[in-house]
């Protein structure tokens, strides 16, 4: 029997999806490029960002699409501590759910807080938007903590 | 009806990056790979040959240690005629990837087969491993180019 150690090598599973995004992320990922963020209202009055065609309650067609302000609040979050290669920032960071003001529903991004004692619940962000858009989530290029 | 406009698309990566470990019996499988020589496991209690080894018996479920030293040449089991293009794809298409059940072995293992028109390649056929070259061996299946018909041989 040898006395080698088990081999171990790095494997790679990759793959780039190219999907159709449809009436209602297009209107989100155009208002992305033009630093906008845009959501849907159901007939209901309800507020989803980012935006669906239906209102996932009722599968009713969603009211019209709104503009909202890109600052919101983080509602729930976790610490990153060493990033991956592919993750969007290369320094420690939180992935955070985040409702944005005037919405009802909360879309997941990425906090540049620097130290986790800098996140909280409840804490308030602004989008960071990215220098020139690339028609990606990342044209938003994260969101930071407000003072 | 309004012209019909070109939907939008994004493209999305999704990437996992992990180490893998193939564990001690496919460790010494794939060194044994690295020297020229296919090395597979005996179950202690069915006998059975499995290559690669896994370091037990699926069957009995016992640990496996005794190492068989294997042939070049086998049988194809099963194959596939590979016509779809995907992406990494290492040979053009159309291709055909079989299970080839090395003499010696009870089980079958994965590889290409070429040099013979895809058409022709049928279950039973005799085929042997072609190397590359000896400064491209290495702890790895690739270094078997692929499998080939045994010249003048007969199916199994």
């Amino acid at each position: 029997m040898s006395a080698l150690e088990p081999l171990s090598a790095v494997h790679v599973l990759e793959f780039d999806y190219t999907r159709s995004l449809g009436p209602t992320l297009a209107a989100f990922f155009e208002g992305l490029a033009q630093r906008k963020l845009v959501g849907a209202r159901t007939v209901s009055g309800k507020v989803i960002v980012p935006p669906t065609p239906h209102d996932p309650d009722t599968g009713e067609d969603v009211a019209e699409l709104v503009d909202l302000p890109d600052t919101g609040v983080v509602t729930t979050w976790a610490w990153v501590s060493s990033p991956r290669p592919k993750h969007p920032l290369d320094r420690p960071f939180a992935w955070a759910l985040i409702r944005i003001d005037g919405a009802d529903t909360a879309m997941l991004h990425v906090v540049d807080a620097g130290e986790e004692s800098r996140m909280s619940t409840g804490m308030q962000v602004k989008a960071r938007w990215a220098d020139e858009p690339h028609g990606s989530i990342l044209d938003l290029a994260c969101f930071e903590p407000m003072p | 009806m309004t012209e019909k406009q070109e939907a939008p698309m994004i493209v999305t990566p999704i990437r996992l990056e992990y180490d893998y470990s193939p564990g001690e019996a496919a460790s010494r499988f794939l060194r044994s790979i690295a020297e020229g020589r296919y090395v597979g496991q005996r179950c202690p209690k069915c006998k059975k040959v499995y290559v690669p080894p896994r370091g037990s018996c699926p069957t009995c479920g016992v640990p496996t240690s005794e190492e068989v030293e294997l042939s070049q040449t086998g049988t194809i089991t099963a194959f596939c005629i590979v016509n779809i293009p995907f992406a990494g794809q290492a040979v053009e298409c159309p291709y055909v990837s079989a299970t080839i059940k090395l003499d010696g072995a009870d089980i079958g293992f994965y590889h290409l087969i070429q040099e013979i028109p895809y058409d022709q390649i049928h279950i039973g056929m005799r085929v042997e491993a072609v190397w590359k070259d000896r400064s491209e061996w290495g702890p790895t299946t690739e270094s078997i180019a692929h499998f080939r018909p045994v010249k003048d041989g007969h199916d199994a």
